[in-house]
Formats: structure tokens, sequence, C-alpha cells
């Protein structure tokens, strides 16, 4: 079989081709992403603590709300599902490696200057992006700082890196199952990342338009978003939200895998209505391309554009109410237990579902217009963000460590991260509901007294949230350095599928011959 | 087997390259003209029709009038001074009217403009009909010069009932930049495209 080892030196992160060193690197690159966005809404939190201007200019309050979001869909989210795919896809599907492994190579490469061109911005004369994450134009063309052509860039070059992420992960599930996973067996981790990379390869060339659109009205004299030539503003809304919305179900649908294994896992029972669970993912990721204007209903449509966006957005909660039900109903009757990656599942459960109501709410177009733009929104997508992508990725950190490292996590810490975690979050962006339905306005560093205790209430919570992802790091370091040895191939009893028949720690190459998965039951 | 899987693979991410491709290429040849189109075609977003408007039928419907109140606006920093002569106008549906803005360039340098035009409500923008207008092309003065601009419109007969006021509004934009790197000279751009600083010529429609 002629297995061998890693090479040695810092040569093998550079050169490697093998699935599990780019997961990692894709791991950390994207915590360390993390806490770079993190850092950024510690400012904002504490420019917000109390009302008027304290700690930073207006000027960088702007910088860093738009960096902010930048960093966390584009550097911390959207990698570390990138960085669990390759992973787990393979061990999941009985494949040795990706199926493109040196395009794999260059597609996490090419991230680190990718983002450091963008953080670059910061120290630039003018200053960084400031014309928030969405960068509509004509903030982000006629008004925009010099340093908007670097922001193009890095934005071109980590949707190239998404593509061809998305293209391996597309390759890899068609052709390199092994004999007998049939498509309705694969495990749901698989079939929601098999849908994620359908909508990135269908939406990260729109946002590469968008950005191109921009450079060209920046630079080469285009009027694509200049009234003064005939273009119009409006049109930068429509292609980037064509980009946009599908690109948040990009950023939660890989979630709902993660919980989709660990919840039947900690039930001890298979997830129920499996296939509902598919169609359910396909229907979303369809709906996903019919909903876009729901971002714009203050722009000025006809009112039969606001009613079709309308029922559209709200004929999304039907598929989304089929998988939490389906959540649910699995844990209903089963022999729970509540190790740190069901707690992080189950609340991921509950919180995203609020934030699916508060969605609900946004989708009413007459109600829209009073919470466009207000912290409502903000509210509203962190709860889908935060308590989604992010709790779900931490749930699946603590539930595959003790299979990528043979070692197990210290449960007492991983259990007051989440309940620090919970309580932060909650702090931090529950009053934000309230506040935005009074009238607090986004991406504004001062606001009116009436305001002042809930946000220093959730300056609080946010620096409490903050602190418990540093206990995060520190629980995974020393679980790598001094956790508990574990050679038990199916770490948790109740764990299903291909990834836990290997060895644990999984070794350097796994399923150099394909495994039989005839008898793989479905199963989460 | 190894090489059927690698075919595969081939075959995939080939297939995938040509969606990449088709996606890029989407934005601009359907998403950017299909704006447009919808944008002219539904009349949403208040956006006037630019094209020179040809009378078909000459009727005037005499039992009802609208009110046409005109507004004028600058982006930025446009320096011009730029106003309509009369403020509103009734007219009967069917009916052709001419109405003119003042125009200044105050500068002590020739300047190109662009008026863009808006029409509120924006359901009325499709009804709303110049047979002759400024806003056709870009209006050169030279530094201190001044002219009236001309407009004629017709409002269609078939505007809804309920809609009694047109706002008719433009913009005016600095493009003098946008001719920079032209050849010819300002003051000789300025006086090919004076043709289009005139009164309308009423027996035209």
């Amino acid at each position: 079989m002629g297995a061998h080892g890693p090479a040695k030196g810092f040569t093998r992160w550079l050169f490697t081709t093998n699935h599990k060193d780019i997961g990692s690197m894709y791991l950390w690159f994207s915590f360390a992403m993390f806490l770079l966005g993190g850092s950024f809404a510690m400012i904002i939190r504490a420019e917000l603590f109390q009302p008027g201007l304290q700690i930073v200019e207006p000027e960088f309050f702007n910088q860093m709300t738009t960096m902010h979001g930048l960093v966390m869909v584009f550097g911390a989210i959207m990698p570390a599902f990138v960085g669990l795919a390759n992973w787990m896809i393979p061990m999941m599907i009985g494949a040795p490696d990706m199926a493109l492994p040196r395009m794999n190579n260059f597609s996490f490469w090419i991230l680190p200057p990718a983002f450091t061109l963008l953080a670059s911005t910061l120290l630039m004369e003018g200053g960084g992006p400031n014309f928030g994450w969405t960068f509509y134009a004509p903030l982000s063309t006629t008004y925009a700082p010099p340093s908007v052509t670097f922001f193009i860039f890095g934005v071109h070059i980590m949707g190239a890196s998404s593509i061809m992420g998305a293209i391996n992960i597309i390759a890899t599930i068609v052709n390199m199952r092994a004999p007998g996973m049939t498509y309705m067996k694969m495990p749901l981790f698989v079939w929601t990342w098999l849908i994620t990379a359908f909508l990135l390869v269908a939406v990260m060339p729109v946002l590469a338009g968008a950005v191109t659109m921009m450079l060209m009205d920046i630079h080469f004299g285009t009027s694509f978003f200049n009234a003064a030539g005939g273009g119009d503003p409006v049109l930068f809304q429509h292609v980037f939200w064509f980009f946009g919305h599908p690109e948040v179900y990009i950023i939660i649908l890989p979630g709902f895998g993660v919980v989709s294994q660990i919840i039947p896992t900690f039930s001890r029972k298979p997830l129920f209505g499996y296939d509902s669970m598919v169609y359910a993912t396909a229907a979303i990721a369809f709906l996903s391309f019919v909903v876009w204007a729901h971002h714009m209903f203050t722009v000025g449509m006809p009112i039969a554009g606001e009613l079709f966006f309308m029922y559209a957005t709200m004929l999304i909660a039907v598929p989304t109410a089929a998988k939490v039900f389906n959540w649910i109903t699995t844990m209903f009757k089963g022999s729970l237990t509540f190790e740190t990656p069901m707690l992080f599942s189950i609340a991921f459960v509950f919180l995203f579902t609020v934030g699916g109501f508060t969605g609900m709410m946004l989708a009413i177009a007459p109600a829209d217009f009073q919470y466009h733009d207000s912290y409502f929104v903000v509210a509203h997508f962190h709860y889908t963000m935060v308590a989604g992508a992010i709790f779900s990725m931490s749930a699946a950190v603590y539930y595959w460590l003790p299979k990528w490292t043979g070692k197990m996590y210290n449960e007492t810490m991983g259990k007051a991260h989440f309940w620090i975690s919970f309580v932060g979050f909650n702090l931090t962006f529950f009053p934000q509901h309230f506040v935005g339905l009074a009238g607090m306005p986004r991406r504004i560093p001062d606001y009116n007294l009436a305001f002042a205790d809930f946000n220093m209430m959730s300056s609080i919570g946010a620096f409490i949230y903050g602190a418990s992802q540093l206990l995060f790091l520190f629980n995974v370091v020393r679980t790598i350095t001094h956790g508990k040895p574990t050679s038990d191939p199916k770490v948790w009893e109740g764990a299903q599928g291909l990834e836990w028949t290997v060895a644990t720690p999984a070794p350097y190459h796994t399923f150099t011959t394909p495994p039989d998965a005839k008898d793989v039951e479905k199963h989460g | 087997m190894a090489n059927d899987v690698n075919k595969g693979i081939a075959v995939t991410t080939a297939k995938l390259v040509v969606v990449t491709g088709l996606m890029f290429a989407f934005v601009f040849v359907v998403m950017v003209p299909l704006y447009d189109v919808l944008c002219d075609a539904l009349g949403i977003n208040g956006k006037t029709s630019g094209e020179r408007y040809r009378v078909a039928e000459s009727s005037i419907d005499e039992s009802r009038t609208v009110k046409v109140v005109f507004v004028a606006s600058f982006n930025e920093d446009m320096p011009w001074e730029f106003k309509p002569n009369i403020t509103s106008v009734r007219v009967h549906p069917g009916e052709a009217k001419a109405v003119t803005y003042f125009a200044k360039n105050p500068e002590g340098h020739d300047m190109i403009a662009q008026a863009i035009p808006s029409v509120v409500p924006s359901r009325a923008a499709q009804y709303f009909h110049k047979t002759e207008c400024f806003c056709f092309n870009q209006q050169p003065l030279e530094a201190g010069a001044e002219a009236d601009l001309g407009l004629q419109f017709i409002v269609d007969r078939d505007l809804p009932k309920d809609i009694n006021t047109i706002t008719l509004s433009y913009t005016i934009f600095d493009v003098t930049n946008k001719f920079e790197n032209d050849t010819a000279p300002a003051a000789e751009k300025a006086s090919v495209k004076q043709a289009t600083v005139q009164q309308p010529n009423n027996g035209e429609t």
C-alpha cells in the first residue's frame, strides 16, 4: 500500500495536497480571521457602550462595521466550512482524498494574500472600505476611499478561492463515493455541502461581476451605477443581492448539515425524516434565487414586486420549518446526553428559529419600512449567522476534534465555553431587537440617550461572548497538547457513519481502498 | 476503475468551469440589459424614455386636465444655475406643450452637463412622452454663457384617471470630465452641440 506520513518542516504545509492538512489550514486560518473580525466588533461595541463619541472617529467606526462584516463572512465563516468539508467529506463518503488536490492547495493559499490585502487597506491613506459590507454604489464607487481598488482585488481573489473550493467539493462528491454510497445514503453534511457548492458556483461569479462593474465605473469611465451616464445605483443592489441572498444560505446550509449529524448521535436515534431533509435543503437553495429583492423593499419597487418578494420569502419558512421539526422529532423520546457538541446543536436549533421568526417579520413588506436598516436587522442576522453558523461550527469542532487529534477535549471547559457563549450571545443581541424596533439605526456610532441601557447590556454581552472564544481557543490547543488520548474509532457511542470506522486519530491517509458502503444505513 | 473516476472528475470540473464562466457573463449580458429593459417597459423607477416620442394620433382629451410640475436639482458639486422658467402647467392629455428650463454656467471655463429626468409618481413615467428634450443630449455651455433649454411633451390619453399631478424632475450632472479625452477642443464641441440648445420647434409635431 505504500502508506507514508506527512513531509517534514514548513514546506509540508506549503506544498501539501492532503485533504486533512488543507482542512486544518482552512480551520486555523478561519479562526484567525474570526478573532480579527471579532476584535473589530469589540471596537464597535466599545464605542457604542455609551452614547456620544468616545473612542473612535465616525470615519473609523464606518471602516470597523464594514471590515467586521467582510472578514466574518468571507474570512471566518466560509473558509471554516470549507475546511470542515475538506476534512470530513472524503472520510464520510469513503474517498481517499479530494478530487482535485493541487487545486485544493491553491484555493487555500490564495486566501491569506487576499485578506492581507483587505486588512492592509486600514493602514492606507483615506482608510479602508467604509461603505458597509454590502458596498452599495455610489458609496463604494463615487464616494469610496482610494483603497477601494484593493478591496475589489481582494474580493476577486477570495471569490476565485470559493469557486475552486466548490468545484472541488462537487467533483469529489459526484465521482468519488465508495461503492454502495448512493446519493440518498450520503450523510446530510455531505448533502448540504453539495447543494451549497452549487450555490457557490452559481453566485460567486455574480459577485465577481458586481465588483468588476464597480472597478470599471471607478477607473474606466463606464456608468453601470452612475445616473449621470445613464446607469442606475439601484442596479447595483439587484446584482449584489442576487449574489447576497444565496450567500446567506451558503453560510447556513453546512451548519444545517453539521447539526443533522450531531443531534442523532447524542439522541441515539437515526435522524427523523432524512429524505425530507434533503428535499428541504434543495427547496431552500432553489427559493434563495427568487427572494433577493426583500433586502430592497424601500428602494421604490412596484407593488407587484413587493408582493412577489414578500410571499416568496415567506415560502422559505416552509422547508426551514420542516428541518426544525425533524431535528426536534429526532430528539423526541431519544436517550439524550448533553455533551458540548449537543449543547451547541440544541442552542443552534433554538436560536436559529428565533432568527427565522424575526426574518418572517422582516419579510412583511409594509412592516419592513419600519425595520429597514435598524438594529432589528442586526439582531436578526446575528441570530442566524452567529447562533446559526458559528454555533454549529463550534459544535462541529468539539464533535470531530477527538477524531482529528486522537485526544479528548476537556468537557468541563467545553461546557463552560458553551454557557458563557450562550449567555453572552443573547445578552448582546436580544436587546438589539428592542432598540431596533424603537428606531435605532445600524452603522451609526452615536445614538439617542433613550437607547443607552440596552446598548450597555449589548456591549457587556459582546465582551463576554468575545472572551469565551479565547476559552475555546485555549481548550482546543490544550486538547492537542495535553488532551486525554483516545483510540476508540467510534468516539461517541451513538455516532454513525464511515468517518467513525477509521482509526482514531484519523491516519494521514484514509480509504486508500474504498470501503464497502452497501451496509451503511441512511443516517444523519 | 481509477481511470473512470479521473475521467468523471475531469468532466464534472469542465462542466462547472463552463457554468462559472456563464454566470459571470450572465451579469453583463443578461442582468444589466434586462434591468434597463424592465425599467423601460414597466415605467418603474420613474425613468422616462430616452427616445424622442413619435406622435401616432393627435386627438386631445379635453374632459380632464393634468397638472405637470417642474423641479430641478443638482448633483454633488454642479455649480450651474438651473431652474424651470415656469414651475407648473395644466395640460389636457394628448395636448403637446412646450416649456423651457434656464441654465447658466457661472464658472470661468467651458462645461458640459447632462440632465437626468425622473417622474413621480413612477407609474406615470410610461404615460409621459417627450417629443423634444434637452435631456436627450449633453448640454455644453461656454464660460459664463446662459441658455434656455427646450422641452416639449405630451401626456398620454391613457394616463390612469387617478393621477392628477405629475412631477417632472431633472437632476443636472457635470460630465465635463467624460469628454476630457476627446480630441476636439471644447469650444468646437460646444458649437457642434449648440444645435440642441434652442427652443423646440413647435411646428415639428
